[in-house]
């Protein structure tokens, strides 16, 4: 079938599945069906190719930033803004930009693509471009092992046929570099030595010394504070105000960066005042890291998923006079396996204490706390009674709530009950 | 064996740390750890990596489960300790190998593609990869230790000789192999073990079990010191109540 058909057929799905309320995967669904090749005829007219972000963590939000750093170098860029990191959600989000010729007014496609999803979608399109990021623990339960998802995201290295840009200081992703069916360039970003001990990876979590690699990085994080960020990029130094929070993102910055400044090199648009200018203005993706206001306290919400997010939650956030609530969930979106919270060192937490420990495993957190000889004043596996505990026994206190991803959306919802959600960053 | 009653130290070798460690296994030597400091012991943790010299003194042996990228990395390392951790094992030595390790202790893992990979022989064991992992909450019990509760997560199947004694029958869960109830091995003071979880902190009578006979061995008596093991008790009761 002639692709403007397909187009207007899908289109017209998606108009109608909008009305009818349904989801965002089932014109894609449709569109597979009647032409499987409609995605590929799509992305294969990008000048400038498709590019792909795929890893365990911070996938979202250096999608975006990627999409924004390249927007600043003149591209006219197509992404999956809605989320749906699977094949058919490209799909789906392809069906809302093409017009009724079925042609996408678009020069490049940034897709952020979950690693399982990844590996087939790369056997159909080839990425001309590949950013990987990382490969970290809380896939274990799905995937089994952190090697299962490593090859995974070598597999998108083997099929990337230009650029495939790596973590270095992530030895499963560095290693990649390796392989022998990688044809691409590889490119890594990196952090300074001084960093290195910030951000363990899985296996170094018990080691007593970060690997520092001898690869060169095309960019690195050198350091950074609440507001600021130092990068090198081919060896000279900038400092940049960000609107981003938190140091994950801020190393994530870095992957965008790099793979930003790969791509503009190659297609000669390359503006490197005009790459950090956009740096700096780039706002975090929805619902990483939010901060409500109740009875004029701040109360934070920061999400842990995995032994490494949450120690660098830790050292991210000195809890000075905060009230801490620490809500574990154990439910399949959570992982089941508790023994994650055994990889993290709650020492920052001696002086202060933690008010509560909540959640469905609230008791498995406070045994670990025992452990680390750190006192908990209350132990309350409910969630909605634990926030009011927070909220009417801290009154006078700022505070501060780390939770895995169920407990987050159960507590946002109650908190609703106290203040309507305020996004402040 | 000193008899000196003003030296109370325990040492506890953390067998691989930097390879075989993935599991949270950092809260089994932990808990040995504060659990003696409240016991009224010292306790000395010492790391042994792949190429170190291994330590003289060694009260307590603890190891971990790791990536099989892991396990390749240590397996020659160990079958050149295996003679010294036999007889440690024979001198009662308080052992516990989880999940890789355990493994690795057995007589050989074979894999998918029909390679053995040979163990140390310590446990009458042999582990054979399997078609599925299993995965999930796990409650075993035994008669020395009451329910063991904690989480599985291997491929390996492992089956035990004919004499060879099991830590735990399974209640809930898969255990070695899914077939025969059987979970871990116990050999003298030494446990293997697919439990994770992490094993010790939810399960303080293993714990103090490990540590009674490296002290007793030590010191020739322990006396215990009363341990406030409320918080391990709630979340027994809530991992017997969890869906797999």
């Amino acid at each position: 079938m002639p692709k403007a058909h397909v187009a207007i057929l899908g289109k017209t799905i998606r108009r109608i599945t909008r009305i009818r309320g349904g989801g965002s995967a089932l014109p894609g669904l449709v569109v597979e069906k009647i032409d499987p090749t409609f995605t590929k005829k799509v992305l294969d007219q990008l000048p400038h190719g498709v590019v792909i972000v795929s890893g365990t963590n911070g996938k979202t939000t250096t999608t975006k930033m990627v999409v924004e750093l390249l927007e600043s170098q003149g591209f006219n860029v197509f992404t999956n803004r809605t989320g749906s990191n699977f094949a058919r959600g490209v799909t789906a989000a392809l069906l809302a930009e093409v017009n009724l010729k079925g042609d996408l007014d678009a020069d490049i496609a940034v897709l952020e693509l979950d690693e399982a999803h990844a590996v087939k979608f790369v056997d159909v399109i080839k990425p001309r471009y590949s950013l990987l990021l990382n490969v970290m623990r809380d896939q274990l339960d799905r995937f089994g092992e952190i090697d299962t998802t490593a090859k995974m995201l070598q597999h998108i290295a083997e099929a990337t046929t230009s650029h495939t840009v790596l973590n270095r200081e992530d030895p499963r992703v560095a290693a990649i570099a390796n392989a022998k069916d990688v044809k691409a360039s590889v490119t890594y970003f990196g952090l300074s030595e001084k960093l290195l001990s910030h951000f363990p990876a899985d296996d170094n979590l018990r080691a007593q010394h970060a690997t520092v690699s001898e690869e060169q990085a095309l960019v690195t994080l050198d350091d950074y504070t609440d507001t600021h960020a130092s990068f090198s990029l081919n060896h000279k130094k900038h400092r940049v105000s960000l609107a981003l929070k938190g140091v994950y993102n801020t190393f994530n910055a870095a992957a965008a960066l790099s793979i930003a400044y790969v791509i503009a090199n190659d297609a000669h648009k390359l503006d490197e005042p005009a790459l950090f200018k956009a740096l700096s203005a780039i706002e975090p993706a929805f619902g990483r890291g939010e901060t409500l206001t109740v009875g004029g306290q701040p109360v934070e919400l920061v999400l842990v998923k995995n032994p490494s997010g949450f120690r660098l939650a830790l050292s991210s956030f000195p809890p000075d006079s905060y009230a801490t609530m620490i809500a574990i969930n154990d439910n399949y979106a959570d992982g089941r396996d508790m023994s994650w919270l055994w990889d993290v060192d709650f020492d920052s937490l001696k002086q202060e204490s933690v008010a509560i420990t909540a959640g469905i495993r609230a008791y498995d957190m406070a045994l670990r706390l025992q452990y680390d000889e750190i006192a908990v004043s209350h132990v309350t596996p409910d969630l909605h009674s634990a926030v009011d505990q927070l909220i009417s026994g801290y009154e006078q206190q700022p505070k501060r709530i780390y939770c895995t991803y169920t407990a987050m959306l159960s507590i946002r919802k109650y908190l609703n009950k106290y203040t309507s959600m305020e996004r402040v960053l | 064996m000193s008899n000196d009653t003003t030296d109370k130290t325990i040492t506890i070798v953390q067998l691989y740390p930097d390879d075989m460690n993935i599991y949270g296994d950092w809260g089994n030597v932990l808990t040995i750890k504060k659990r003696l400091e409240w016991h009224g012991y010292t306790p000395q943790i010492i790391n042994y990596n792949v190429g170190d010299v291994f330590p003289d003194a060694c009260d307590i042996i603890i190891g971990g489960g790791g990536q099989d990228s892991g396990q390749s990395k240590v397996k020659e390392d160990l079958l050149g300790r295996a003679d010294t951790i036999h007889r440690l094992v024979e001198e009662k030595v308080p052992t516990l190998v989880v999940c890789g390790l355990y493994q690795l202790f057995g007589r050989f893992f074979k894999t998918t593609a029909g390679e053995k990979i040979q163990g140390i022989s310590l446990f009458d064991a042999e582990t054979h990869a399997g078609p599925t992992r299993l995965i999930g909450n796990i409650v075993t019990n035994s008669d020395m230790f009451g329910d063991i509760v904690g989480y599985e997560n291997h491929s390996g199947q492992t089956f035990l000789g004919a004499d060879a004694q099991a830590f735990g029958s399974v209640q809930i869960g898969a255990g070695n192999n899914g077939q025969d109830d059987t979970e871990g091995i116990r050999l003298h003071n030494a446990i293997g073990t697919y439990l994770h979880g992490s094993l010790l902190p939810k399960n303080p009578r293993v714990a103090d079990f490990l540590i009674e006979q490296a002290v007793i061995n030590k010191f020739g008596s322990f006396k215990p010191s009363i341990i406030d093991d409320h918080f391990a008790d709630e979340a027994r009761a809530v991992a017997l109540r969890r869906p797999r």
